[in-house]
């Protein structure tokens, strides 16, 4: 069974169709990059599927489980839209660091809320705590930022930043990862070092759709290439199809493009 | 001796009325920033014309209505003037406050708030773990500027007869002494300096991060 399936999507914002149906679907440690311009409705298809868009049209299942129906008629308790959103991760291209908070309380903040809600956490309150701490110590080490354990965001450059985000995405231990152009907002040397960790995380087996501008990236690390344009998927493959071998005119250009 | 005496008995008041007033303008202050912020829109633009009134009228005329009306159209006269002024201070801080309030939640970058929803966070936990605290760092400054504005705003309950310390030195000058008049603006003078090193320290003490 998919982890993931979008089903005819569309978002309007007004009388702006941004997302004209929308359909895909993804196997567990499946890892996806969309490609498009700018504009094409990458980003709001990222947002609808983690509700911070609600889609005009169309359905979200996970594991075939269905967690958006536009047409559902009573109006889902902000408790349900919580529980369901935990099934992703999200990492923003501006990063979203809670300034005030170290690097470890930004990764460990969710969790330890989230633990406040387990009906044993007030006779484990302490174990509780230790095994997020642990665990965020653990992920810390892993992305190699350790040693920066009690700075604050503003003390770290960018793609340690970038770095630390994704950290506190997989604290909450999501099904999948999404990634909305991480390394837009930094340059080659830091795109470089958020790009390790995300092969990384592809080497780990980590079902992840990854919105992204570097081509020779997507090529390597992708299982699947989708070309959006426009709010419609123009075009899907394999790498090797997609970018090496694109059927569509519109692809064909858009490449060409990114590659100067 | 006495004169001076008499000084620090009128300050108390200046004094009384300006910690009571941040005792409750400032909870008062969110409480109508968060009915300006609503939804539900009939709330908030009858926040907003409150504001527009509290902060479009003279504070004076605000103390003399505060103190006559409830008498004169209710029948139920102001039990005490120090009543009326305290009413009248909290209701003007408290949309000034809140203006500075809803500039301070405004400033916070969406990303914050969906970062926060994104990781699970319920609203009340996204306001009160996550942007409260930046708001606060951020409203520090003009807060400073509104806190140091009412220490000498506490004098104009002079107008209703609370018998504060320019009421107090206004006495002696009618005996023909000067001094205390102009000894009162030393009071002010203290206080102020003191709110200055206050609100420096605290925006030092804010500023282990920049965002």
């Amino acid at each position: 069974m998919s982890i993931l399936e979008v089903k005819n999507i569309h978002k309007s914002f007004g009388k702006t169709e941004v997302l004209k149906g929308i359909d895909f679907s993804m196997e567990n440690g499946e890892i996806v990059s969309i490609l498009g311009s700018s504009g094409s409705g990458k980003t709001t298809l990222l947002r609808c599927i983690n509700f911070l868009e609600t889609a005009t049209k169309g359905q979200i299942l996970v594991d075939g489980e269905v967690i958006f129906d536009a047409d559902e008629k009573k109006k889902i308790s902000t408790e349900e839209i919580r529980r369901r959103q935990l099934n992703f991760g999200l990492v923003f291209q501006s990063f979203n660091l809670f300034p005030q908070y170290s690097v470890l309380e930004n990764v460990t903040l969710a969790p330890r809320l989230l633990a406040k809600e387990r009906s044993d956490f007030k006779t484990n309150k302490k174990q509780i705590y230790d095994e997020i701490d642990a665990q965020a110590h653990d992920l810390l080490n892993r992305i190699g930022l350790i040693q920066k354990i009690d700075n604050y965001p503003c003390e770290l450059s960018g793609g340690q930043q970038q770095r630390v985000a994704i950290a506190r995405a997989l604290a909450l231990n999501p099904k999948m990862l999404f990634f909305d152009e991480p390394t837009s907002a930094l340059d080659p040397e830091l795109t470089a070092e958020v790009l390790k960790i995300l092969q990384q995380l592809a080497e780990e087996k980590m079902t992840m759709v990854i919105v992204t501008h570097e081509i020779e990236f997507a090529r390597n690390v992708s299982d699947r290439v989708i070309f959006i344009d426009n709010g419609v998927i123009l075009e899907e493959g394999t790498p090797s199809e997609v970018i090496d071998n694109p059927k569509n005119e519109r692809t064909r250009t858009f490449l060409q493009k990114l590659s100067k | 001796m006495d004169k001076w005496l008499s000084l620090f008995d009128g300050f108390q008041y200046n004094l009384i009325i300006f910690f009571g007033t941040l005792l409750c303008a400032i909870p008062l202050g969110l409480l109508i920033t968060f009915c300006s912020m609503s939804k539900f829109k009939p709330l908030a633009y009858i926040s907003k014309i409150f504001v527009w009134i509290i902060r479009g009228t003279p504070l004076m005329l605000q103390l003399f209505i505060v103190l006559y009306a409830p008498g004169l159209l209710f029948n139920t006269p102001m039990q005490s003037r120090m009543t009326a002024a305290f009413i009248a201070f909290i209701i003007n801080y408290a949309a000034y406050f809140s203006e500075i309030y809803r500039g301070g939640i405004e400033s916070i970058p969406k990303g914050q708030y969906e970062a926060g929803q994104v990781l699970g966070l319920t609203k009340t936990q996204v306001f009160t773990r996550i942007v409260l605290f930046q708001v606060i760092k951020r409203i520090v400054p003009p807060m400073g500027n509104e806190v140091i504005t009412l220490t000498k705003d506490t004098s104009l309950a002079r107008i209703i007869g609370v018998a504060e310390i320019i009421m107090s030195a206004e006495r002696f000058s009618k005996m023909g002494i000067i001094w205390p008049l102009f000894s009162t603006g030393l009071f002010f003078l203290a206080m102020c300096g003191i709110l200055t090193l206050f609100f420096g320290w605290l925006e030092k003490k804010l500023g282990y991060y920049k965002a």
